[in-house]
């Protein structure tokens, strides 16, 4: 293999791709060649680094410099100084928002300090679609040890030691789940992977599989050995084009290399591996509606028993995990379980894959070791709320799980203390609110998300969510009444009760969770008419303040209805019937430094 | 309608790879879809036929899934994500921003046939909100002028700058 002095790993992952990634790479190759460094510098396209906020990234190694929004023009000067003459451009790294300071080194900056990479090991530092690479960083090793060296009860053994539970939302012990499989008596069995991602808020598993598909394969082959299947599904959801494309390449690399495949390693042991494209509904996510899905069905969930364990696709026994739990896998494998366990808390063992998203500074995948706290997550790692805002709650866990106040920001995030706390860890989103997002709105959005995915085969969660979004309508528009309050306690409860699937069931728990820790707020708008987010347009009211008012007219020519009216230098005048409330003169005042806040909206 | 010679090839060989038949359901349709751009009541008829299962079955595959049109659609289809991250980063505002430039609503297809503008459920983009898919390419962090970058490139033909990503095609 050449070597070379500096390795130039410019993030390929789809946030940087859609602002141009590829268009910096090859500019960065042309422009090395053109200098004549094609001998001592190479570019390598990875997999996401994670730090989508300030795409394109690039890292520069082995001096570990971190250079982001990095721009075509700029590419030349780039080369020249660093790569050339020796001198890292600091217009292109890093600056903490507030600060004036470069960091220039990766590993000094706050995003990345907190972080502890275990399945994201490989982000970053590799090319995906190189197996080679893979291996180059003791990829296929644990693959190794487990078909040469392990019984498969010793590796559902070692699994059980890590304590690993399932990543997908559940979390129900990994290990436990795939002995029910191996125990179960059947000549054919399968296995798949749950790549159906649609949690809002979460993306860890299209970036793990973008950035690192060889290692969901690698647990999945051990995983089969350890039950005794023969062959497995990736179900992946049809929006992620790149995602696909990665899998497909590392199953047809694999399969080239001998570790997928028949008599895998010489060991004698086979495994075959199939992708499938799914339709495009959330509900295909739950593992029965998933196998129906895979069986050519409408995915509508079933009712378990029998669990798939016993009688799955196609009627055999059937073991499914999600994405970031087969990636797992192989480190448990080759470090030992003991390794895994003693990261963590007592009862969640290991990292976890975070989506930040939503108003910080700093959005991007992160993983930490299971029971950081929230606080870390978004001040440090997040670098706070956007504009200097003021946070009010986290998200955690998509529409089944619920919204974490500011009084428990330090809460150590973990399944049980999520659970405690009326949230879930979900597959792992984590959507930051400030001031400006109203909550009673924000459970409006999760129970129309839902009445759109429910599948309707069940009574409860099919005219459940329908009765919650009509209540929570006339809340908004400001025709909420004291009794509402009692009909969404009512209707949640009942939903969590009888619904068919954790779909349904789970489904109040948005609105649950914000009438809890956000009661006032739910109050404000019954009994005084009041959004204090200002989101409820049927709530809310502009006016001009005169004092204020400059006369610019800048908002004058930004009313799309002509409500705004009124000469240069004078203060203008606001119709109130022909107002939309559409904000837009509030917008441009808001910038203008002369008007202050001349729009008021109360 | 009927089946390529290179997709009968591929039938062939998605037959061999599940026990069931039925199971070939979203393949086909896929299959079809890519080909022609939507599920058409013909199309219905001829995986009905090829796979040799009740006809209902595929129709509501097809209602069932929102992947799956049955209508023909835009040129681009333009899914902008209005879940909840990207609803609290503004895509209301890009919603409102693209009917009014290309004169349609969410759903319709504007009259030259270039664009459809849909809304999807979240795209797995949150970082980088508010964003929308069209085709196989995502758009991220948009604002109003990006958005008319966007739909002038694509309206003359082209992709948005440079969108150098070809995707192999499914297998």
């Amino acid at each position: 293999m050449k070597q070379y002095r500096t390795h130039c790993l410019v993030c390929t992952g789809t946030g940087c791709v859609s602002n141009h990634a590829f268009d910096i790479k090859t500019a960065l190759e042309s422009e090395i060649i053109k200098q004549g460094l094609k001998d001592e510098v190479t570019v390598i396209a990875t997999g996401c680094n994670g730090f989508c906020e300030r795409g394109p990234v690039m890292v520069v190694q082995p001096e570990n410099i971190f250079y982001q929004e990095l721009k075509e023009k700029d590419i030349p000067f780039l080369v020249e100084e660093h790569f050339l003459k020796g001198r890292p451009v600091e217009k292109m790294m890093y600056v903490p928002p507030k600060e004036e300071a470069v960091i220039p080194k990766m590993s000094d900056i706050e995003f990345f300090k907190h972080q502890l990479l275990v399945v994201l090991r490989n982000r970053g530092r590799i090319d995906p679609e190189k197996i080679d690479e893979y291996i180059g960083y003791d990829g296929y090793r644990a693959l190794g040890k487990a078909l040469t060296e392990m019984k498969p009860e010793q590796i559902i053994e070692e699994v059980k030691t890590a304590g690993l539970r399932g990543r997908g939302g559940a979390g129900f012990p990994t290990g436990i789940k795939w002995g029910f499989c191996e125990q179960a008596e059947e000549d054919t069995k399968y296995l798949i992977c749950n790549a159906d991602e649609g949690d809002p808020g979460a993306f860890m598993d299209r970036s793990i599989l973008e950035a690192d598909p060889h290692a969901v394969l690698e647990g999945m082959v051990i995983g089969a050995k350890a039950i005794g299947a023969q062959e497995g599904f990736i179900y992946v959801r049809d929006e992620y084009p790149l995602a696909l494309r990665r899998i497909n390449i590392a199953i047809e690399q694999a399969t080239e290399y001998g570790l997928l495949g028949e008599n895998i390693l010489g060991s004698g042991f086979n495994f075959k591996l199939n992708v499938v494209r799914g339709g495009g509904a959330f509900v295909c996510g739950e593992e029965t509606a998933l196998i129906a899905s895979i069986e050519g069905e409408v995915g509508r969930p079933k009712p378990r028993p029998p669990y798939p364990a016993q009688k799955g696709l196609w009627g055999k026994p059937t073991n499914n995990n999600n994405v970031e739990t087969w990636a797992n896998v192989p480190q448990i494998i080759l470090r030992g379980g003991g390794w895994f366990a003693s990261l963590g808390t007592k009862e969640s063992k290991g990292t976890k894959v975070f989506s930040l998203v939503g108003k910080v500074n700093n959005t991007g995948l992160v993983e930490v070791p299971m029971g950081t706290t929230l606080r870390t997550i978004v001040f440090d790692i997040g670098g706070g709320v956007l504009k200097g805002k003021k946070f009010k709650a986290v998200q955690s866990g998509g529409p089944s799980g619920g919204c974490v106040p500011e009084s428990l920001i330090d809460l150590p995030v973990d399944f049980e203390k999520l659970t405690e706390a009326g949230a879930i860890m979900g597959s792992g989103g984590l959507i930051v609110m400030d001031e400006d997002t109203c909550m009673v709105d924000v459970a409006k959005y999760f129970v129309e998300f839902l009445e759109e995915e429910s599948c309707g085969k069940c009574n409860p969660c099919r005219e459940g969510l329908k009765r919650l979004k009509e209540v929570l309508t006339l809340i908004t528009q400001g025709k909420g009444e004291a009794k509402h309050l009692e009909m969404l306690d009512d209707i949640a409860l009942l939903m969590k009760e009888a619904s068919l699937c954790a779909l349904g069931a789970t489904a109040p728990n948005p609105v649950l969770t914000t009438l809890k820790y956000f009661r006032e707020e739910y109050e404000e708008h019954i009994f005084q008419r009041r959004c204090r987010a200002k989101v409820c347009k049927d709530l809310i009211m502009y006016r001009i303040i005169a004092e204020k008012c400059t006369g610019c007219q800048r908002c004058v020519k930004a009313c799309p209805t002509e409500a705004i009216t009124g000469p240069r230098s004078q203060p203008h005048n606001l119709e109130e019937s022909k107002c939309i409330k559409c904000g837009a003169c509030y917008e441009v005042c808001k910038f203008d430094a002369i008007a202050g806040d001349a729009i008021y909206i109360e | 309608m009927e089946f390529t010679k290179e997709e009968k090839q591929k039938v062939a060989h998605l037959r061999t790879r599940y026990p069931d038949a039925r199971s070939l359901t979203l393949p086909l349709m896929w299959m079809i879809q890519k080909r022609e751009g939507y599920v058409s009541n013909e199309a219905v008829d001829l995986i009905t036929e090829e796979l040799d299962i009740p006809k209902i079955w595929v129709d509501e595959v097809r209602s069932w899934y929102t992947m799956f049109s049955e209508e023909q659609e835009g040129k681009y289809v333009l899914e902008v994500c209005s879940n909840i991250t990207c609803a609290i980063m503004g895509s209301q505002d890009i919603i409102d921003h693209i009917c009014k430039t290309l004169k349609l609503k969410v759903g319709e297809t504007t009259a030259d046939g270039m664009f459809t503008l849909k809304t999807a459920e979240c795209l797995g983009s949150c970082g980088t909100a508010p964003m929308m898919q069209v085709g196989d390419d995502y758009y991220e962090m948009l604002d109003e002028e990006k958005v008319n970058h966007i739909l002038g490139d694509l309206g003359k033909g082209k992709k948005y700058e440079q969108q150098p990503q070809e995707w192999v095609e499914y297998k």
